[in-house]
Order: C-alpha cells, then structure tokens, then sequence
C-alpha cells in the first residue's frame, strides 16, 4: 500500500509540473518554435552534436537574415542518449509542453522509427537529416528525411564503378550480421547485375570478425577489377588491410560507412589508396553553398563538418524554406498540413546536392563520390 | 590451388591458438585448473605492446620484451593472489576465480582503455608470393616464430632440471615436493611461461588482425582451450596439434562452407571430443572432470 501511494503521489507532482510547465510559457507572436531530437550524450553522441551544431548555425543565419517574415526562430533541442524510448519523450514534451511548429531529428535510425509512428497521429511536420534506414519515411506522410537511403547509395556505387572505372568484375566482401551491410550488398549486386558487370565472389562474414583471410583467399583467387566492401570503418580497414597482405590489387569501393577510415588512430592509411566510397557530401567540394557552409561552421566551431553536420543543416533549411512559404502565403504556422504540404514542394540547392522529394518523402538527389587520394578525401563527383 | 592457401591460413591462426592452448594446458598439468583467466593475459599484453609502440614511441624489440615481461608478471600474480590461497580447497572455487580474475582484467581494460578498438601497427610489413597467390610477411612470420617457440619449450620440458621439476610435480605434487622440489616456485615458472607464450601470441594476433579490445581475449581463450581439450588437456604436444586442428578446421569452414558455421564447427570439434575421447587425441587416462 505504501508504494501505491508513494507511487500516486510522484504520479501527482510530475502532473502539476507538466502543468505549470505548459502555463508558464505565453505565446508569442514573433517567435517560430522548432524542436530538435538527437543525441548530445551517450555512444552516438559525436553524430547528435555535429547535426545540433550546423542547425544553431543555419538557425542564427536565417534569424541575421530576418528570421521567417520578421519572426525569429526558436530552436528547443533534447537529448535522447540515442535511445528510443527518451526521444519519444523528447517528441512527447516538444508537441505538448513547447507547442513547436515542426521538429528536426532523430538523427540515428532507431530512435527515429517510435517517433515517426507517433509523429503520425499528431500530422506533425518532421524532417530527419540523417536517419537512412529504409523504413523511417514509411509510417506517414508527414515525415520526411534529408539524406539518401542505404539502398540507393548502393547502387550509385555499382553504376560509377561500370560506367566511370570501367570495372568488368567484382567480388564483395559483407558483414552478414549487420542489416546495414547486408541491405547495401543486396542493392550492389542487383546494380551491378543490370549494370552488366560479372560477380565473381560473394563472402560474408560475422561482426567482431577480425580473420578475414579465409575469405580474401578465395577472392583473391578470381582476380576480380574491384573489391566492394559496404561497413563501417573498422571493419572495412581490417578488410583492406588483410586484402593487401592477401596480393589483392582490386579498386576497393565503399560506402559512406568507410567515412573516418582516415581518422582511425595508429591505422596504416596506405592500403586506402586509390579508395571510391559514396558519401553525402565532400567538405572540398567546390560549390559555393558547400564553400560557404564549410568556412562557416569552421568558424563557429573550429572544426571541419561531416557529413551529418552538412545532413542537419540541409535539414534545417528545407524546414525553413517551407515555414517562410506558408507563412508568406498568409497561412498560420500552426496549420501543420500546410507545412507538410511546403516540405513537399521543395526544390533546393543544399549542401549535400539539390533536393526535390519522391511520393515516398525521400529526396532525389546527388550521390557524392569521394576518392581517397595520399590519405585525403578527395571531391570525383556528384553521381 | 586456393586449397593451400587455405591451409596456410589455418596453419597461422592455428599456431596462434596453440601458443595459448599451451598456456592452458602447462596449467592444467601442473595444477589441475582451467585458468580461464588466460585469454585475458593476451588482451593485456596486446594493450601493452600497443601502448609501448604507440604511446611511449618505443621500438619493436624492447615493446615485445616489456610485454612478454609484464605478462609473464601478471600470470605469476595472479596465481599468487589468487589461486594459491585457495589451492587446497575445491577445484570449483579454483574455477570460479578463474572466471572472476578474466572479468575483473576485462572490465579493468574497458575502464583504462574504454570499449573502442585500438589498430596496431603490423611489425612485418608486405607479402610474399607463392605460386600464383600472396601471403603476407606477417602470415610467415607467426607460423616461423611459433615452432620456434615450441621446440624451445620441448627442449626446455624434456631436457632442463626445471622442465624435469615440471614433470615432477605434474606427476604428483606431494611426491615431488617430498624429493626436494619447490613445487611453489615450479607452479610459478609454469604461469611465467604460459602467460609469456600468451604475450607472444598477442603480439602476432595484433600483427596479423589489427584490432585490440576489451573482450578480444574471450574468444581466443575459448578456442584456443577447445584446442587443448582436443589435443588432450595436460599435454604439451597434444596443445601443439589441438591448435593447428583447429585452426585449419576454422579456416576450411570459411573458405569452403561457410563464415557463419566456423565457430559451430570448433564448437562442434569440443563436443564430438568429449563424448568420444574425452582425453583428447595426447590425453592420459587420469581425466578429471571440473
């Protein structure tokens, strides 16, 4: 009994917070709430505080340039540790207690599925930049995402490398235990067919794997124009590396998963030489929108953007660009389906390439294709 | 063709796993324990070859020297602190220290080095070709300094006094120390040499593989134990076969079968083991079940 009351009574006081929480707050005409849903602690953290960066970035440029029609934007943003659970209550506080028009995130794919499904029933208008699981545009109309999905960025790797490196055959090396890997080694072999290249070898093998060279003897054995070997960048630096040793000179084509291979401490970087991978965005590139960002940010941040950095800004600028339409046609920004419906419309040059969205609220746009050349990534590319 | 290439990987993470299987079964045959620690002397020493490369900036010799000092240190403390207190007690709490002493340097590893892989830098550098293949210097390299390695420790077993105390005591402990030897200071050489063997096996792991973690060891550790229960627990050369069995089993399962199935089939290799020979292929009859 004790406990059901001491239960109760918790029970009580965290109502009259969330209550006084919702009164203490007046709405004011000239402010514009967005919220923002990502990590800033825990294992993923670096991904949520390059997003949270470059979107306080594009939010302070948009608020200098006159925010939306003379109203300044408010960014609210929580930490969700990653975790879904706390980004559903991080999506839970922002629609209830902060009343924001739209919300930006999650930036990882797990937190992002129980958000998007309750997103659903408010109509609320979200945009993710970095969530690139297949699924997450699935649940309802109102949510949208900035980046590619996995599949996609497989096949442009397959169709670059038979058309621009001539590449004849292939062999693939995939981590069996990852639907990441597994899914792109599905959309590269499907290109690869069409595109009327031969796959001469197909291993998998287990993540936490270190012994690769069962694998690469048979690969070496078919002597194939090109290694593709879709994971992250541990896995595929212990891959390149063994291939090396095993006399594979194949071209060696990844995805955006090999993004930091360069940073990996105490790595030999040689054996990247002469490395395709896709990506979302090249910081060399030398358009005038990547140009800009990138000195911009540096300049805030004293640090080089990734590409989740350049994801969050093109996210913010999408959500931006749709408040100031509706809100130029005479709109309210609370009529969230016209949101939704501006977000659709779109039709911008970001950063990581011109965005226009499919009927299934993912965008059509560039790959970037990144060489690895004297151990710098190095802008081939938009493909 | 690719069949011998095939072998040849086998043959050098076989060797890798008969370093440590001799580790586990010198132990055993002196002191009657699965010292389930083991596996993680190697995750130390791996950490310890890397820090003095990458943090101290020291040379490839001194590097492995320190190592192989430091683990053949930790191996003598750890016996001393804790499983000599509890030698004459059950053998299950013996094995159960085992297992606390290998989570305690596994989580000690993770709160000084946290959970991210480190890389390690390849000390043999560049490939060899035979036939129409290559194989990397490392590759030579482990499978060369690993009999190098056993036929010292042969030589050191069968021809030398302390190897004749070994023998002595691993026979029967009481008798032995009853003919003069200090059985407290043979159980130590014992763990001295194993847990060096294991230091050495760590820097050719990282060699080859790159990759040091925390939990590197376990997996290591049990298979290279599945390697001396397969040769025979307690023996020396029964660890030297055990390894290299196992080595090239799991090499010809991924190559051949499939990548998936090649911890099954190791796995597999102990069960068969135990409900047919239980002794292993070298075992004596004095099996004893812990």
């Amino acid at each position: 009994m004790k406990k059901m009351k001491m239960a109760a009574l918790l029970m009580a006081c965290l109502m009259l917070v969330a209550m006084l929480a919702g009164c203490g707050k007046k709405a004011d005409e000239n402010v514009v709430k967005i919220g923002l849903i990502g990590p800033q602690t825990g294992a993923v953290a670096a991904y949520g505080l390059s997003v949270k960066n470059a979107i306080e970035l594009y939010i302070k440029e948009a608020n200098a340039n006159g925010g939306i029609n003379g109203k300044t934007i408010e960014l609210i943003a929580y930490d969700d540790k990653g975790d879904p659970t706390e980004a559903k209550q991080a999506y839970d506080k922002l629609v209830t207690a902060d009343e924001v028009v739209a919300v930006l995130g999650p930036v990882t794919s797990d937190p992002t599925f129980g958000v998007a499904e309750a997103s659903v029933a408010d109509n609320m208008p979200c945009i993710t930049g970095t969530a690139t699981h297949p699924d997450v545009t699935t649940y309802g109309d109102n949510f949208y995402r900035a980046c590619f999905e996995d599949p996609f960025q497989g096949g442009t790797v397959a169709r670059f490398a038979q058309k621009e490196l001539g590449v004849k055959t292939v062999a693939i090396i995939y981590n069996t235990s990852s639907a990441y890997s597994t899914g792109l080694k599905d959309a590269f072999s499907k290109a690869a067919n069409e595109a009327g290249m031969t796959i001469l070898a197909t291993e998998g093998y287990a993540e936490g794997d270190v012994d690769f060279k069962s694998q690469l003897t048979n690969i070496a054995a078919v002597k194939a124009d090109a290694l593709f070997m879709p994971d992250y960048y541990n896995n595929v630096y212990m891959i390149a590396k063994q291939a090396r040793e095993a006399g594979i000179n194949a071209t060696f084509l990844g995805v955006d998963g090999t993004d930091g291979v360069l940073k990996i401490e105490g790595a030999d970087t040689s054996v990247f030489e002469g490395m395709y991978f896709a990506n979302h965005y090249a910081a060399d590139d030398t358009a005038d929108m990547v140009v800009n960002f990138v000195s911009n940010y540096k300049e805030a941040y004293n640090d080089t953007p990734d590409a989740l950095a350049a994801l969050g800004y093109d996210a913010a600028i999408i959500l931006i660009d749709a408040l100031k339409k509706v809100d130029a046609a005479g709109t309210d920004l609370s009529d969230r389906q016209a949101v939704i419906d501006a977000i659709a419309a779109t039709d911008l040059d970001c950063v990581t390439g011109h965005i226009t969205f499919d009927e299934n609220n993912n965008p059509i746009k560039d790959c970037t294709i990144i060489k690895i050349v004297n151990a710098q990534y190095t802008f081939v590319t938009k493909y | 063709m690719t069949l011998i290439y095939q072998l040849i990987n086998g043959l050098q993470i076989g060797s890798i796993y008969a370093l440590v299987a001799l580790g586990y079964s010198m132990v055993y045959g002196i002191v009657r324990l699965i010292n389930f620690a083991h596996g993680e002397i190697i995750m130390v020493g791996a950490y310890c070859v890397w820090f003095c490369m990458s943090r101290l900036a020291l040379p490839a010799l001194p590097a492995v020297a320190i190592t192989v000092i430091v683990c053949a240190v930790l191996g003598v403390s750890i016996e001393r602190i804790a499983y000599k207190p509890l030698r004459k007690s059950a053998r299950i709490s013996l094995l159960i220290t085992a297992i606390g002493v290998s989570f305690l340097l596994q989580n000690l590893a993770q709160l000084i080095f946290t959970a991210n892989p480190r890389m390690f830098t390849n000390l043999f550098t560049g490939s060899i070709a035979i036939g129409t293949q290559e194989i990397s210097a490392a590759t030579v390299a482990t499978i060369g300094v690993s009999v190098v390695l056993m036929i010292a420790l042969s030589v050191l077993v069968n021809k030398t006094r302390i190897g004749k105390a070994m023998r002595a005591v691993s026979e029967d402990a009481d008798a032995a120390q009853l003919m003069g030897i200090n059985v407290n200071s043979v159980i130590s050489f014992t763990f001295a040499i194993g847990s060096a063997l294991a230091a050495i096996a760590a820097v050719l792991y990282c060699c080859s593989y790159s990759q040091i973690s925390p939990t590197m060891g376990s997996m290591l550790g049990l298979k290279a134990f599945v390697a001396a229960v397969l040769g025979g627990i307690g023996s020396i050369p029964g660890a030297m076969t055990g390894g290299l069995c196992i080595g090239i089993a799991e090499s010809l399962t991924k190559g051949y079968i499939s990548s998936q199935l090649s911890d099954a089939v190791v796995f597999g290799i102990l069960i068969v083991v135990l409900l047919i020979k239980p002794t292993g292929i070298f075992g004596r009859g004095d099996h004893q079940k812990v």
